[in-house]
């Protein structure tokens, strides 16, 4: 094999990646997935612009950027600091979090239909909101707590009855589907038996809306997201070197079992800031790391599935406010019609380039 | 999968005897049910006059018997054999333990059909909805086995799972909005997507037996092909398998099954994706005796969970499919857990 | 003539790598009892045996996937288990039998994902990390592969790449299981042929599992043979190889002859009309 030494004294590996350094820092990222990333964002920031410039009081981009930095008059100032501003914020670090989640799990799990659904959850979470809604009749904030303390003790169940001498990502799946499919009769019999509009609010929130977003829902998801960026960033090497099989990873000096418990507690407790914020939105955590997986030509990876998934939910929520202008409807619909569309748009144009 | 070569009894006789005494055993334990779900319910019925009434009629039973419980049962039996067939189907031809009815958008577009029906058609009657309900299965399944299959790779199980779950997403989204825009839509919505067999008289079982029935006969058909293919798509075409045309047939059967038992009872997820799980740690993954031991559970199961709802909360209901996941699930997990899941 | 690994500690001083006394099992299972080796330093070391006879679960008790229940792995002189995981990775590298490549990975990035343990949270990726990948792709020859994705490769140059991802893990010390395994005679002949290399240059201490009981003895500098979950010889090839010590381990009648390239000893299988006939 010696003999066939190439020639080529390279500097730098033949990388599909690049290296950024800095000092003492340096990463390794792909051309390709850093471009991909940087015009999802940028893309974002055009719909964000968009979305707040638009409504019953409707201003120009550059009337929108001109308050932003504070040069115009209180009632501009109103309409975009009090209100739309912590609505898009919401929406965008929704995504955030729903993305990055889907891209831990769908990891995790080794399968593309991976989310953090299948640790029970959002199905935790909808059954207990539920439950509270028409139990206290839907009263301010008991949704939520219903919502959190079904959705973590449902994922305690699921992580408890799936592990035995460490969590397989296969158990986890069936597990997962049997609480789902339980709790979904559950939602389905609670809607039937409640009076007809607490049925019906209690839908909007199952779809996941951001009606009525404000500071406080910005600072719910904004907590919940800026805690958890150390965490995300400092496991994503070892959540890549999980996808190749324990033992292998375990070899390059990987701490299985413990690894992947943080990584199932960071998916969970990003995907429990999200729901809590805006109801069990579906679907963008399933999406959102497949689109970008397509888009970036690699594997599942952390950071640009969480830029899709704002991408997709600040998209969602501007159709939401424009296609239904006075209903009200909750972002969860344009979100499952933009996300679902795409995605099939995107297998299908990869059929045609016949790689998966 | 030819056992030709070597004398069969002794490939089997051992294993043979006692599948074979527990598809008799299966029976039989249907059977009783089906007894105690035409006696027993809100009123219980004797079961002298349940056979009075079923052979001559012409007793006070009738009504309760006869126009209420018969065809109930009847529809019971025919929509577990329908989910838990399509679920092995499903499973075999995806290999993905994951795999149920839902998975190929077929509760999603019944839904969907049943939503506009009632939201622009003014369908409000069960024996209407049935034929939109399948009318969207079809059409929900064959966008996803179409967008699954398209270009030179075919039809991977993992593609189909991920159109399968596209298309869902997308139906869903629009149902939601449908739903949400109209307080009459939503409620009858609700009382569908429950699933449940209660009200379900004589016209909606003749509407939809024959396409349960042909998609049985369909997927007995492909049994040995199955088998084959649970080897790997390039070990099944080694074999003589002719794996597209399976496939195909098998989602036809799919679409079939699952879109009429949906239609006809609302979405029942569990039974589909359970009922071969359990079935398969009996039987192994023969599908040559799975098949038959899912037509037998899944009735057994769809019968227990009805009558059970019936006589849980007397004189109310609990909905079938609450029903069937409550029991289910416990099961399912004991068995995750017990020993490792049977492969496909 | 059953040569027992002597005592490990006193008979080969500072050899980085040793067991003392192990006993593994897998939930009830009893694989090995006891089970004391050493591997010599700057050694080529397969270890051969039948089916089941516990050699790679051996191997991952040297390389501490599996805790024994009794006795210890010993890592330049420490009990491997208490190193934290990524030291380890650093001296010691694995490559296991089976490993699964994410969809849609391509050969550098797959290459890359070895240099994990070199890796801290600031510096992801430094110059030494491009230079060890780069070695890595030449010497497994797959630098042409480098920009494919890896579900498009062939066997043989899927299990080149694996390779190249192991050696640019850059340990001093490297376990292979059957890396040869799926591989045509040519391509295991490169990998072993790339093992020697790696030994020769005084760079690592290899120890593969071999089922090529032939290629295990003419590459091998020290050759331990397993049966039923111990040892039954360790030595060099030549010293150790015998009809007997096959007749032993494998329970198959054979003659041995020296292969005509190496000298090494061949093993040639008695005939099947012959085999009432003793071992010559």
């Amino acid at each position: 094999m010696s003999a066939v030494k190439t020639a080529r004294r390279a500097q730098a590996a033949p990388h599909t990646a690049a290296r950024l350094a800095w000092r003492g820092w340096s990463v390794l990222w792909s051309p390709r997935a850093v471009l991909a990333s940087a015009a999802v964002v940028l893309v974002a920031l055009g719909f964000a612009l968009v979305q707040l410039g638009v409504g019953d009081y409707p201003m120009s981009p550059g009337e929108v950027l001109a308050t932003l930095t504070g040069n115009r008059g209180e009632a501009q100032e109103f309409v975009i600091f009090d209100l739309r501003l912590p609505r898009l914020l919401t929406a965008g670090l929704v995504g955030l979090a729903l993305g990055a989640s889907g891209a831990i799990f769908q990891s995790v799990t080794r399968n593309p239909l991976g989310s953090p659904e299948i640790m029970g959850f959002t199905m935790g979470a909808s059954a207990g909101a539920v439950a509270m809604v028409l139990v206290f009749g839907g009263q301010e904030g008991s949704g939520m707590a219903g919502a959190l303390i079904g959705g973590f003790a449902t994922a305690a169940t699921v992580y408890g009855l799936a592990n035995r001498r460490g969590i397989q990502g296969f158990r986890l799946i069936l597990v997962g589907v049997a609480a789902t499919a339980l709790l979904d009769s559950l939602i389905s019999y609670l809607l039937l038996r409640a009076r007809l509009q607490d049925a019906e609010s209690a839908y909007t929130w199952l779809v996941g809306s951001l009606n009525g977003a404000d500071w406080q829902q910005v600072q719910i998801i904004g907590l919940t997201v800026i805690v958890m960026i150390v965490p995300v960033l400092a496991i994503g090497n070892q959540m890549r070197l999980l996808e190749m099989g324990d033992d292998l990873a375990q070899g390059l000096g990987v701490r299985v079992k413990p690894t992947r418990l943080r990584l199932l507690l960071i998916g969970t407790v990003l995907c429990a800031g999200a729901v809590a914020t805006a109801g069990p939105i579906a679907f963008v955590a399933l999406a959102a790391p497949q689109i970008m997986r397509r888009l970036t030509g690699g594997s599942v990876s952390i950071v640009p599935a969480a830029l899709m998934g704002a991408l997709i939910l600040i998209v969602s929520d501007l159709a939401a406010q424009r296609v239904w202008p006075d209903s009200q409807m909750p972002v969860g619909i344009p979100t499952l019609c933009i996300g679902g569309t795409y995605l099939a748009w995107l297998l299908y144009q990869q059929s045609r380039a016949s790689r998966l | 999968m030819s056992t030709r070569t070597l004398p069969a009894p002794v490939v089997a006789r051992a294993g043979h005897r006692r599948l074979t005494l527990g598809l008799g055993v299966a029976a039989v334990i249907l059977l009783l049910l089906m007894a105690a779900s035409l006696s027993l319910g809100a009123e219980n019925v004797p079961f002298a006059d349940v056979w009075q009434s079923l052979t001559a009629g012409g007793t006070d039973a009738d009504v309760i018997v006869r126009g209420v419980r018969l065809p109930r049962t009847i529809l019971a039996v025919l929509v577990g054999a329908a989910l838990a067939t399509a679920g092995a189907l499903m499973q075999a031809l995806s290999r993905n333990p994951l795999a149920e009815p839902g998975l190929l958008g077929v509760n999603a577009g019944a839904a969907l059909g049943v939503v506009i029906a009632m939201a622009h058609l003014g369908v409000a009657s069960l024996t209407g909805y049935v034929w939109f309900a399948l009318i969207g299965a079809g059409i929900a399944t064959v966008a996803v086995y179409t967008l699954g299959s398209a270009g030179t790779a075919g039809a991977s199980p993992a593609r189909l799972a991920l159109a399968g779950a596209a298309i869902t997403a997308a139906l869903t989204g629009v149902i939601s909005a449908i739903v949400l825009l109209s307080s009459t839509v939503f409620n009858g919505f609700r009382a569908w997507s429950v699933g449940t067999l209660s009200g379900r008289t004589a016209p909606v079982v003749i509407q939809v037996a024959p396409f349960i029935v042909v998609g049985i006969v369909l997927t007995l058909f492909l049994v040995s092909s199955l088998n084959a293919l649970a080897l790997g798509e390039d070990a099944a075409k080694g074999l003589g398998a002719n794996v597209g045309r399976t496939r195909l047939l098998g989602v036809v059967a799919t679409t079939l099954l699952c879109g009429a038992a949906t239609a006809a009872a609302g979405p029942i997820s569990f039974v589909g994706l359970v009922v071969p799980h359990m079935v398969r740690t009996f039987t192994g993954p023969d599908h040559r005796w799975l098949l038959p031991y899912c037509l037998l559970a899944g009735p057994i199961l769809m019968v227990a969970a009805d009558l059970a709802g019936r006589l849980i909360a007397r004189p109310g209901e609990l909905p079938t499919a609450l029903v069937t996941a409550i029991v289910g699930a416990p099961v399912f997990v004991y068995l995750i857990r017990r020993r490792r899941m049977a492969g496909l | 003539m059953k040569i027992e690994n002597p005592p490990a500690a006193d008979a080969l001083p500072g050899n980085r790598l040793r067991a003392h006394n192990l006993s593994l099992r897998y939930g009830e299972r009893v694989v090995a009892e006891n089970l004391s080796i050493d591997i010599p330093d700057g050694s080529l070391t397969m270890i051969v045996g039948p089916n089941a006879c516990g050699k790679s679960t051996l191997l991952r008790a040297l390389a501490r996937l599996l805790p024994p229940e009794r006795g210890s792995v010993v890592l330049d002189g420490e009990d491997i288990a208490k190193y934290p995981s990524k030291e380890v990775a650093r001296r010691l590298g694995l490559l296991p039998q089976t490993s699964i490549a994410p969809d849609g990975i391509t050969v550098a990035d797959l290459v890359a994902r070895g240099r994990f343990p070199h890796q801290k949270f600031l510096r992801q990726w430094s110059a030494d990390d491009d230079v060890a990948v780069t070695n890595a792709l030449e010497r497994t020859n797959t630098g042409d592969l480098a920009t494919r994705y890896v579900d498009e490769l062939s066997g043989g140059q899927r299990q080149r790449v694996w390779l190249a991802m192991a050696l640019a893990q850059e340990t001093p010390l490297l376990l292979l299981d059957e890396p040869t395994t799926y591989l045509d005679i040519t391509h295991q002949v490169e990998v072993l042929d790339l093992c020697a290399e790696l030994q020769e240059s005084g760079e690592r201490t290899i120890v593969v599992v071999l089922h090529e009981l032939n290629l295990a003895a003419r590459y091998a500098t020290h050759l331990i043979a397993m049966r039923d979950g111990s040892v039954v010889a360790g030595g060099s090839p030549k010293e150790i190889v015998t009809p007997e010590l096959i007749e032993k381990v494998y329970q198959l009648p054979c003659s041995i002859i020296d292969d005509p390239e190496t000298g090494t000893p061949l093993v040639i299988p008695a005939a099947r009309n012959r085999t009432g006939a003793r071992c010559t």
